[in-house]
């Protein structure tokens, strides 16, 4: 009898001992799910609801203000010949610098780390540096002038020459955000097997081939991470616009920020910031269908 | 022939050297040639009348430190918040096999792939009524929401890197579980924690919309800067753009170690 009784209350404290084991994770998560629901998901909701209510009642006039605006079509122009000239040069650039990194014998830990410099810029900071490049007394009129190309100052960041304007803000935004792409997709490289390589070269494949069908379909995982996670600053891309050109460049999050800090009109904020999300999660799901992971390639 | 391709291959890569490296050798010659340089024309590409007067009399310029200040302050608690919140999350995911568990994955991908910054924009309103509006305290919040996935991904490949076994052995000898955590895991896990932690205050560090949005006399250094981008002389720009980039280089190089171990582990 008692030793029947002293089994159950071991059993049962084994009983609250697993009953703990079990909730221990859920304990663990439950303070950054606590905090992403307050500081993620309860903002995006009111975001939604701030850019559908006027007033009291909901109405879709801070949209319309939004594409009523005379800076809207150039943002939404601005910005989207942005990322669609930066991210294509970023990819192409940051692949090749990772299969050269592969190929790199001397110094290879110091050459990856001046490459991956600008993960730690700032995007104001860069948009600096390039503007004491570009500006009208800056080191590229400088330059040209040494060599005898130009005569005098040059002005490219003004309103007058916004075709060099735009090449020097995605010139900065190449400079600053390649680094990321490089990073992940070094990362990727890395858990590539070498045999694979090596077997295709022992079947005589060229060094092209290796790389358009080995290591570019195994790199899959690796660029659709680097892709989402690009597109969705580049369609953020603000502080570097306001360092190089000012006012001059209007883009959606620069847009976004000038009717909540100068109008403090935030409805027609939110209406911006809207947009800017949905086209972020679209890009997002285009990458995720055209480039989908087949399933035994998934770890 | 061979020599030549050689030659070519390493022609590139110094290329690319030179190429990252030249806008951070000009903003800081621009920075630290004073006035003088910024106006001198043709410029000189050479360190002649490098000093540190400029960056001085800048760091003399009502507000610099205040808003340096703030900025280290937010970058402080982002950092704090990040690793507390993200660690136990990172440990959970490495360590056990539950139910919710690619839910929870799948939202921290979720974060990554999100403007989140833009949340920042309705905060203002609530952040005015909780009182957080306008202080780094405020700032230090959002900036959490944006390193937090990152702390997350970090502390669980790391942890997933220090042998079960390890902990179990001290299980065995008689330690309770947080004891084992505390004696075993932690001091293994504590290099890669910091670089989590350093990671985060850099995110935070070089955050410039939310900081922007969110503060209006209590501001951080990006939005000091951003507002008086306009109105500051050509080399009080660049000496603030040098300000902004040299801790965060530094800190970056301190954890580069990490940085791959993160992408390595967070594409799977």
């Amino acid at each position: 009898m008692t030793a029947n009784a002293e089994r159950g209350a071991v059993s049962h404290s084994k009983a609250a001992g697993t009953l703990r084991a079990q909730a221990l994770p859920y304990l663990l998560l439950a303070p950054s799910l606590i905090f992403l629901a307050v500081l993620f998901a309860l903002p995006f909701a009111q975001t939604l609801l701030l850019s559908v209510s006027d007033g009291d009642r909901l109405s879709l006039a801070n949209y319309a203000k939004m594409a009523g605006d005379l800076n809207f079509a150039p943002a939404l122009r601005n910005t989207f010949a942005l990322v669609l000239t930066v991210i294509p040069v970023q990819l192409v650039l940051a692949l090749a610098m990772a299969m050269m990194l592969q190929k790199v014998r001397v110094a290879r830990d110091i050459v990856l780390w001046i490459w991956t410099i600008p993960l730690a810029v700032s995007d104001l900071a860069a948009g600096l540096a390039w503007f004491a490049i570009l500006q009208d007394s800056g080191y590229l009129n400088s330059f040209l002038y040494a060599v005898g190309v130009i005569p005098d100052q040059q002005a490219w960041l003004s309103y007058e020459t916004p075709s060099t304007l735009f090449l020097g803000i995605a010139a900065a935004e190449v400079w600053r955000a390649t680094a990321i792409v490089l990073m992940i997709l070094v990362a990727g490289v890395q858990l590539i097997p070498r045999e694979y390589g090596e077997a295709a070269e022992v079947f005589g494949a060229t060094s092209w081939q290796r790389f358009s069908r080995i290591t570019l379909p195994l790199l899959k995982p690796s660029l659709q991470t680097a892709l989402i996670l690009r597109t969705v600053l580049a369609f953020e891309v603000f502080a570097v616009v306001y360092a190089l050109g000012g006012r001059n460049f209007p883009v959606l999050v620069g847009e976004a920020f000038v009717w909540q800090h100068e109008n403090q009109d935030y409805g027609v904020a939110a209406a911006y910031a809207v947009l800017v999300m949905a086209v972020s999660l679209a890009a997002t799901v285009v990458y995720l269908r055209a480039l989908r992971v087949p399933r035994e390639q998934q770890a | 022939m061979i020599a030549a391709r050689r030659l070519v291959f390493a022609t590139g890569v110094v290329a690319l050297c030179v190429w990252v490296l030249l806008p951070i050798y000009l903003i800081a010659l621009g920075a630290l040639g004073g006035r003088a340089a910024v106006y001198q024309w043709p410029k000189s590409f050479l360190p002649m009348e490098a000093s540190l007067s400029t960056l001085g009399a800048f760091l003399e310029v009502e507000g610099i430190w205040h808003a340096a200040i703030n900025s280290v302050i937010a970058a402080a608690l982002c950092m704090v918040f990040s690793i507390a919140l993200g660690a136990p999350a990172g440990y959970a995911l490495a360590r056990f096999q539950f139910r919710g568990q690619n839910a929870y994955r799948l939202l921290i991908m979720l974060t990554r792939a999100f403007p989140l910054a833009m949340l920042a924009l309705p905060l203002t309103v609530s952040f005015i009524r909780l009182g957080l509006y306008d202080r780094p305290l405020g700032v230090a919040l959002v900036h959490t929401a944006l390193a937090l996935p990152f702390a997350v991904l970090i502390s669980s490949s790391l942890f997933m890197g220090i042998p079960r076994e390890l902990e179990e052995a001290a299980w065995v000898f008689g330690c309770s579980r947080l004891e084992a955590f505390r004696k075993i895991v932690l001091p293994l896990a504590l290099p890669g924690i910091a670089a989590a932690a350093i990671f985060a205050f850099v995110i935070s560090w070089n955050e410039v919309f939310a900081a922007s949005v969110l503060t209006v006399r209590e501001r951080t250094l990006t939005a000091y800067l951003l507002t008086v981008l306009s109105e500051s002389p050509v080399h009080f720009r660049l000496a603030g753009g040098l300000l902004l980039i040299v801790p965060s280089v530094a800190f970056i190089f301190a954890v580069r170690r990490y940085l791959f171990a993160m992408w390595g582990i967070a594409n799977r």
